[in-house]
């Protein structure tokens, strides 16, 4: 056993509504910069839909990912070191920026600018990459948002597997989610493993992946290497880049950005203690089914005195074992089984976990009529297809979800018992093999969400991390080049630097 | 003026290549990258980069090999100077026109596209164009060459390039009468090595290093740092011995 630990995250789709003041937060603090204007570390998309970028859950198309060979081994889908080396002039299978979307400003002055004319003056888009005018926006970081579009483009959702897709896109029967995505802080990430230059690592300590911008030499395997497609180039700096997990916030104690901001209150952040030594094992299993119980098996049980001792004797600092034992998080996905990792087949073992919506019953005209087992609606009649959501978030095995939608019906059942007949139904809680105690604290952390019960975040412990006279005359937070004064944007000795981009002005 | 060109000229450029590299390594990291121009536009980039790099690879080693290797070596496994200028002149030959197409085409998608135009620098257009001018002349040297294939006007440059590499004075003196286009070819090559570390080239070295330890040294796939003082088993050792202190009854710390 080697016993590390992980700030995990957990998304309650069944609060998401789609309101984007996650991206929008995130955008504002991390991607305003020229480079990564169409990069949105954290994003949200609505299902069904192909997504940002277009088709990114497609990986017979880009190759993300790892796959078991025969004998059992594992290798990125894009190749193995050979492979990945040979690609390294040109990678086949890294997204093109029209794939994400060419981003775009308008001309806004324009519109208190413009002389006397017999038209009402418009704000026209134009290219952030060229500045060219750009005639007609083909797509955006959100282009099918509350279903917008064909639903023959949109029903291309690779979660539609196995599923009668036709009659959802009948206005009757069509339903909608919204997934918001960012990286996944994998356990078995392979943009680190594509990487040449070594440039991409977890952290021990946090289990935080990062992109050293001083090593990354843009070799671009990492893009195509990472299935949830969340690692970006910045054309303008030539370097990748990536999700953070806002690493400042989270060594001081402080939730993400998108979590801090997140106006449904979905999102939680909590310590889940791993055996590194599982996780090969676990990334390897034979079905793409067992992946997530293989997941769940590297977790450990911060409860258990054996790994409390075993934590203790790999330095994981006391209040880290502490907050693991109040992680909401290992609530979630271990104590309760409502919360689910994002695509398990890819093998990556991803730390940002999904809890699947409720959703009305399918069909209006059969309300009279629900599917009812034991005063409980069937929750294979909801309108999001049980195989879609399973597709998403088990690899396509539909009894973990059945459980987890059946236990969060079962909460709403209670409570309302609770709070309208002021009645402790512990027949209902029983019936999804839980007590009516635990119902209330799932009630409490899942429903009403207080700051305090969404996140258990222990701060860094510097004194072991850090040397006082390393970070002596240090130059503290800088963005990519260390202490040096060559920063990026200005003209050095060393790259010349085109022309500050502008958009070029209307004249009259 | 020769003696300066090909004498001295040769020590400033190497010199420069080796400590401007090493100064932009430690110094400026983050500037340290390939710039490659593929998200914006894969149009013309797949062929042409594969065919400029291999072609550019391919001839990059058939110099370094050619030129390096000591004339006794090849006379003492048997190949005539013909054979070695024939050799070079058809596999340089193929090389060149190889880099030559994706060059151009990647020179034609850079002053083209407008989306690569935008993005490009003075120096990722002038280096590209310094390389093309230098394939060209390259190229240019077989004609040349073909003219006398019994392998002698190539012992120069060998003596050349060793003589300069190993310090000899008059190494100049060995390629005094050589036809202008390989003196062309050379004084621009060298030109090359000066740019280097103020260019885009500064990939090359990653190209060679990177791969390397990606393949020999690093075991499996993964990377995980720490930033703990100790590595996991002096923690181990350390956390048993003071486990071995407080007794046998004490399986964990005092809380």
């Amino acid at each position: 056993m080697r016993v590390r630990a992980q700030i995990g995250k957990v998304l309650n789709l069944d609060k998401c509504i789609g309101c984007h003041t996650c991206s929008v937060t995130c955008k504002n603090v991390w991607t305003t910069r020229e480079g990564v204007e169409y990069a949105w570390f954290n994003n949200v998309e609505t299902k069904p839909g192909t997504g940002y970028p277009t088709d990114w859950e497609n990986q017979k198309r880009w190759n993300g990912g790892w796959v078991r060979s025969a004998s059992g081994k594992l290798h990125p889908k894009q190749g193995s070191k050979w492979r990945i080396l040979a690609n390294i002039f040109a990678n086949p299978a890294m997204p093109e920026i029209d794939d994400y979307y060419e981003p775009f400003d308008f001309d806004y002055d324009h519109l208190k600018s413009a002389p006397d004319m017999t038209a009402f003056p418009t704000a026209r888009p134009r290219s952030k990459i060229t500045g060219e005018r750009m005639e007609k926006i083909e797509k955006g970081p959100n282009w099918e948002e509350i279903l917008g579009g064909e639903f023959s483009k949109r029903s291309q959702d690779y979660n539609f597997d196995q599923v009668q897709k036709d009659i959802y896109g009948e206005y009757e029967n069509t339903f909608m989610m919204y997934l918001p995505r960012l990286c996944e802080h994998c356990l078995n990430p392979t943009c680190s493993a594509s990487c040449p230059s070594g440039a991409i690592y977890k952290r021990e300590e946090d289990g935080i992946v990062l992109i050293d911008q001083e090593k990354c030499r843009g070799w671009r395997m990492c893009i195509s290497g990472c299935p949830y497609k969340k690692v970006y180039y910045n054309w303008d700096t030539g370097k990748s880049e990536k999700c953070t997990f806002c690493y400042p916030r989270i060594e001081s104690g402080q939730p993400t950005v998108c979590s801090e901001t997140c106006v449904g209150r979905i999102r939680y952040l909590g310590v889940i203690l791993y055996d590194a030594d599982k996780i090969e094992a676990a990334a390897s299993a034979e079905r793409e089914t067992d992946l997530y119980g293989a997941q769940l098996d590297v977790f450990l049980d911060p409860n258990d005195p054996e790994v409390i001792a075993a934590a203790r004797r790999d330095g994981v600092p006391e209040d880290w074992i502490e907050a693991a034992k109040v992680s909401p998080v290992w609530k979630m996905a271990m104590d309760w089984k409502v919360a689910f990792p994002l695509h398990p087949e890819y093998r990556t073992l991803p730390m940002v976990w999904y809890i699947p919506p409720l959703s009305p019953i399918q069909n209006a005209a059969q309300a009279g009529q629900i599917a009812m087992s034991d005063q409980m609606p069937d929750v294979r009649s909801l309108r999001i297809p049980v195989k879609y959501l399973a597709n998403m978030l088990t690899a396509g095995d539909e009894e973990p979800i059945v459980h987890a939608l059946e236990r969060m019906s079962a909460m709403r059942l209670y409570m309302r018992a609770l709070s309208v007949d002021g009645v402790r139904d512990e027949a209902i809680a029983a019936r999804v093999g839980m007590s009516g105690r635990v119902i209330e604290d799932m009630y409490k952390i899942m429903a009403i969400a207080d700051y305090e019960d969404r996140f258990a975040i222990p701060t860094a412990h510097r004194e072991q991390n850090e040397h006082g006279a390393d970070i002596r005359g240090g130059c503290g937070f800088t963005d990519g080049n260390g202490c040096s004064t060559g920063e990026a944007g200005k003209t050095t000795l060393f790259g010349g630097k085109k022309k500050k981009f502008a958009l070029p002005q209307e004249t009259f | 003026m020769h003696n300066f060109l090909f004498g001295i000229y040769p020590y400033i450029a190497l010199s420069v290549l080796l400590i401007g590299s090493v100064v932009r390594y430690e110094r400026d990291p983050f500037t340290w990258k390939s710039s490659s121009s593929q998200m914006l536009r894969r149009k013309q980039l797949i062929i042409g980069s594969i065919l400029f790099h291999v072609g550019v690879l391919v001839i990059f080693v058939g110099h370094l090999v050619g030129l390096l290797t000591p004339i006794a070596i090849f006379d003492a496994i048997g190949i005539s100077h013909g054979a070695k200028q024939l050799l070079a002149v058809i596999a340089g030959g193929i090389a060149g026109v190889m880099a030559l197409v994706g060059g151009g085409m990647l020179m034609h998608r850079r002053w083209t596209d407008p989306r690569i135009r935008k993005t490009s620098s003075f120096a990722d257009i002038a280096i590209l164009a310094l390389l093309l001018a230098q394939l060209v002349l390259g190229l240019g040297t077989v004609f040349v060459s073909l003219q006398h294939l019994d392998g002698h006007e190539m012992t120069k440059f060998m003596s050349w390039a060793q003589g300069i590499f190993t310090f000899r004075s008059g190494a100049a003196a060995q390629i005094e009468g050589v036809a202008l286009i390989f003196k062309l070819h050379l004084f621009l090559g060298l030109t090359i090595f000066l740019v280097f570390p103020f260019t885009r080239l500064v990939h090359i070295a990653s190209g060679i290093f990177a791969p390397l330890r990606y393949l020999f040294l690093r075991a499996g796939y993964q990377l995980v740092r720490s930033r703990r003082h100790r590595p996991l088993e002096e923690r181990r050792r350390a956390y048993d011995k003071v486990q071995a202190k407080r007794g046998p009854s004490a399986t964990t710390p005092a809380e």
